[in-house]
């Protein structure tokens, strides 16, 4: 089983600017920060359980951002079957999108390790939608689309539909994946906005297939290319 | 000499009885971190001499002051007096006027108090205003009051946020929303399919998500609980009066971000000053003040009961309570809290014009779907919208339905209404067909800027010797704030030349009110009415609109000129002006 090192390593220096962030002076943006998730949660499956976090972080100012991605699942008991982290720039390239760059690494157990230069953008789509495309970049690279969009049932009582979709540009044998072959994440999470915007719980569920030679190869293996979970979860934001 | 703050009154009207010319006197100012209490929540913030309740300064038109300020936090401070005429050295911004006060340090301001009136101070560092450090000034005029009274008192307003001003700045900017809890819901959308037809309703929405704009944007940072002289509703700040005594009433909004609609149910306020000047009195049931306005005025209770002092802010996300009362320990009743407007299209106005200057990407942005029938469109008028030399053609308007609208002040030419003509009701400072336009609770007449005169003009009226224009713009989504696109930081200063007398012209390309306050020289509101123009300083430029004023430019130094929004100043819509040459 793999450590939880290299989100360490990445979120130790986040954490000490955090520390630093200063007060406003006149003439000086005032440099700030967020930390935020959008999964905190545990998955119920058919077959077994795991615990799913999405995390980011970011410090900057309007102009640019120093980002830190994390998300990953780790089922219970076992082992980190995603682990997925990167650090990026982010600086705004229209007036509702920002363009980022930067490295990712993917280091789950029981499959070697990737690591990616990453370049896309993410902003706020019109109608409200949530979306980021990126592409990653490296012996194995994917293309990757998410979208998003916060339903307001009431104004603290938020049904948020979701869509991940990754699309592999060449085969990676060794991690069960096909180029062409995708593989997607569909969510419906409602959640209730108990203390402001800083603990948010929810309940939903949460719905990953593959897709093409990808869903073949796992098949052939004897692998699921489908989970179902239900989930229920808290979201923070500080 | 030591006063404290409530000898000083005493101390002037002795001097006064006694015939002695009044001298330069010591006031003491300490900065304090205190313990907050609203009633609804305690916090940690700062006061002036250790105490959430503003303090109050008196002085003396005339008087020579010195003002020891001794700074007890553990970070740099500073006082800035709002409104008041001084050497720029002792106008109290770091950066600007000077360094600050370093922790521990006392800072002696002295200058000489050249006006009357109703002012107020506050620091100008970092988020300390609203985290508490405001107090309120009252200079008595040489003559007395022009429209004399038996009581006077001072009616603070501030929006006490359980967070501190600094995590305020920080949510707004992980996301602009992140207050906003009087956002559109299913719920709405069901109610308004109900009143106007589904379709409609969803076109509502779509042409909103299309800009990804919220008619809901009015107040950017809720949550909060108004106080009255630190007092919160359920604390009562209680004014005390005898019946058919005249009572003024200094109001003040030292809010960080909050306008208030304020109102004494069953009385007419007579206002007789506004930003420290005296202006025609004018009965009024209602009046809106902006942040760090100042307006006096006058009721006469004349029941033994108790009237409340109702401040509703203007997105009727709040309301505070104060009472005035034959005695204390009466409450004056509370009233429901009007319904939350809506922006409209108008008040959008401004922002479709600053995309036009800004080259911002607007594909996408599709309006074919536009059906005023659910909306309040009165006097918006699109047809003498002139298209040639802009470049509208991803912004489709063909489904627009423009009978029946007039064009009344409408000038899109500029993309944006002129001032328009008087006599609007109380309208005339706000984009035609805005959804911001306030009315009073009674019914009755509401002030609007229109209705402010000099009581006396304090500048012979002359041309302006030039025109600046002043861009208020931003990115509501991003939470930034700026001037003609660009940030204080990025800013060239503005320079101005002693002896001139400039004309700014406002353009607000924002969907948000912004009240902007020039440091040391006031500022003249164009409402038409020549030498009798209202003297301000800090003037509200609503959404969508344009509104002149003029500067007699008899200041030298450096000064600072911002919207007086807390988190929109901290964001950067702020500029150093620098007045070149000075008196010969
Ligand atoms: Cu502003």
């Amino acid at each position: 089983m793999k450590t939880l090192s290299l989100g360490t390593a990445l979120g130790v220096p986040l954490a000490l600017s955090f520390a630093s962030a200063a007060m406003a002076e006149v003439g000086v943006s005032p440099t700030v920060w967020s930390v935020r998730t959008d999964t905190l949660e545990y998955r119920m499956g058919a077959e077994e359980n795991s615990f799913a976090w999405g995390v980011e972080a970011w410090i900057g100012n309007d102009e640019l951002r120093l980002v830190w991605k994390s998300e990953g699942a780790k089922t219970e008991g076992g082992d980190f079957e995603e682990m997925n982290n990167q650090i990026r720039l982010q600086m705004p390239i229209t007036e509702f999108f920002d363009g980022f760059i930067g490295g990712a690494a993917s280091t789950p157990d029981g499959a070697p390790d990737r690591y990616y230069g990453t370049i896309g953008v993410t902003g706020l789509a019109p109608q409200w939608f949530e979306v980021e495309a990126a592409l990653y970049l490296s012996n194995h690279p994917y293309l990757n689309a998410e979208v998003e969009y916060e339903g307001l049932l009431t104004n603290r009582l938020i049904l948020t539909p979701s869509i991940e979709v990754s699309l592999p540009l060449a085969d990676d044998p060794e991690r069960e994946i096909a180029a062409g072959g995708a593989s997607a994440a569909f969510g419906l999470r409602l959640s209730y906005d108990l203390i402001g915007r800083s603990v948010s719980p929810y309940i939903g569920v949460n719905y990953e297939r593959a897709f093409g030679e990808t869903a073949d190869i796992r098949r052939g293996h004897g692998h699921d290319i489908e989970e179902l979970t239900g989930v229920f979860g808290v979201n923070v934001m500080f | 000499m030591k006063h404290t703050n409530f000898l000083r009154p005493l101390a002037v009207v002795l001097g006064l009885a006694l015939g002695v010319p009044a001298q330069a006197d010591t006031y003491n100012i300490t900065v304090d971190k205190v313990r907050i209490d609203t009633g609804m929540f305690k916090k940690n913030g700062i006061g002036y001499n250790g105490s959430q309740t503003p303090s109050i300064l008196h002085f003396q038109e005339g008087e020579d002051v010195v003002i020891r300020v001794k700074n007890n936090l553990r970070e740099s401070t500073s006082i800035h007096w709002h409104g008041l005429i001084l050497p720029f050295q002792q106008d109290g911004v770091p950066g600007i006027s000077f360094d600050g006060i370093k922790p521990g340090e006392t800072f002696t301001y002295r200058f000489p108090i050249e006006q009357a009136g109703t002012y107020w101070f506050h620091s100008h560092s970092g988020f300390q205003e609203p985290d508490g450090a405001y107090g309120a000034i009252v200079i008595s005029p040489k003559g007395g009051e022009a429209v004399p009274a038996d009581r006077d008192y001072v009616v603070q307003f501030t929006d006490k946020h359980p967070h501190s001003g600094a995590r305020v700045f920080r949510n707004l900017k992980a996301s602009a929303d992140y207050y906003n809890r009087a956002q559109r819901t299913a719920q709405d959308l069901i109610e308004d399919a109900g009143a106007e037809g589904l379709k409609a309703a969803l076109q509502d929405r779509k042409m909103w998500g299309a800009m990804r704009m919220m008619p809901t944007d009015i107040e950017d940072v809720q949550g909060f609980t108004p106080l009255i002289n630190g007092a919160s509703t359920q604390q009562n700040w209680t004014g005390i009066f005898k019946p058919g005594e005249k009572v003024r009433l200094r109001l003040i909004n030292s809010s960080a971000t909050t306008y208030f609609d304020v109102r004494v149910p069953g009385l007419k306020m007579t206002v007789v000053q506004a930003d420290g000047n005296d202006v025609k009195p004018v009965a009024v049931d209602e009046l809106r003040i902006a942040v760090a306005e100042t307006y006096d005025v006058i009721v006469q209770p004349r029941e033994a009961k108790a009237y409340s002092i109702i401040g509703e802010s203007a997105g009727r996300t709040a309301m505070v309570r104060g009472t005035l009362a034959p005695s204390q320990g009466m409450v004056g009743p509370i009233y429901k809290m009007r319904p939350e407007p809506l922006l409209t299209m108008a008040d959008m106005g401004g922002m479709m014009s600053g995309m036009e200057h800004s080259g911002m990407d607007r594909a996408g942005m599709d309006m074919s779907g536009m059906d005023h029938s659910g909306m309040d469109m009165s006097g918006f008028d699109m047809s003498g919208m002139d298209h040639s030399g802009h470049d509208m053609s991803s912004m489709e308007m063909s489904g627009m339905d423009q009978s029946g609208t007039d064009t009344g002040g409408m000038d899109m030419t500029s993309g944006l209404p002129v001032v328009p003509a008087e006599g609007a009701k109380g309208a005339a400072f706000y984009a035609p067909g805005s959804g911001l336009i306030p009315t009073a609770a009674n019914g009755g007449k509401f002030l609007g800027y229109e209705n402010l005169a000099a009581r006396k003009p304090l500048y012979r009226d002359r041309p302006a010797t030039r025109e600046i224009e002043i861009r208020l713009t931003g990115n509501m989504e991003r939470y930034i704030w700026s001037i003609d696109g660009v940030k204080y930081e990025d800013a060239d200063p503005i320079r101005l030349k002693y002896g001139e007398r400039v004309r700014f012209k406002f353009v607000n390309e924002t969907m948000m009110a912004h009240p902007m306050h020039l440091h040391g020289m006031w500022t003249i509101i164009d409402t038409g009415k020549g030498p009798y123009d209202p003297v301000k300083h800090t003037v509200s430029v609503a959404p969508g609109t344009t509104l002149y004023t003029e500067t007699e430019v008899d200041a030298p130094g450096q000064w600072a000129f911002h919207c007086h929004l807390s988190y929109h100043m901290a964001g950067g819509m702020f500029r150093k002006v620098i007045v070149e040459g000075g008196p010969s």
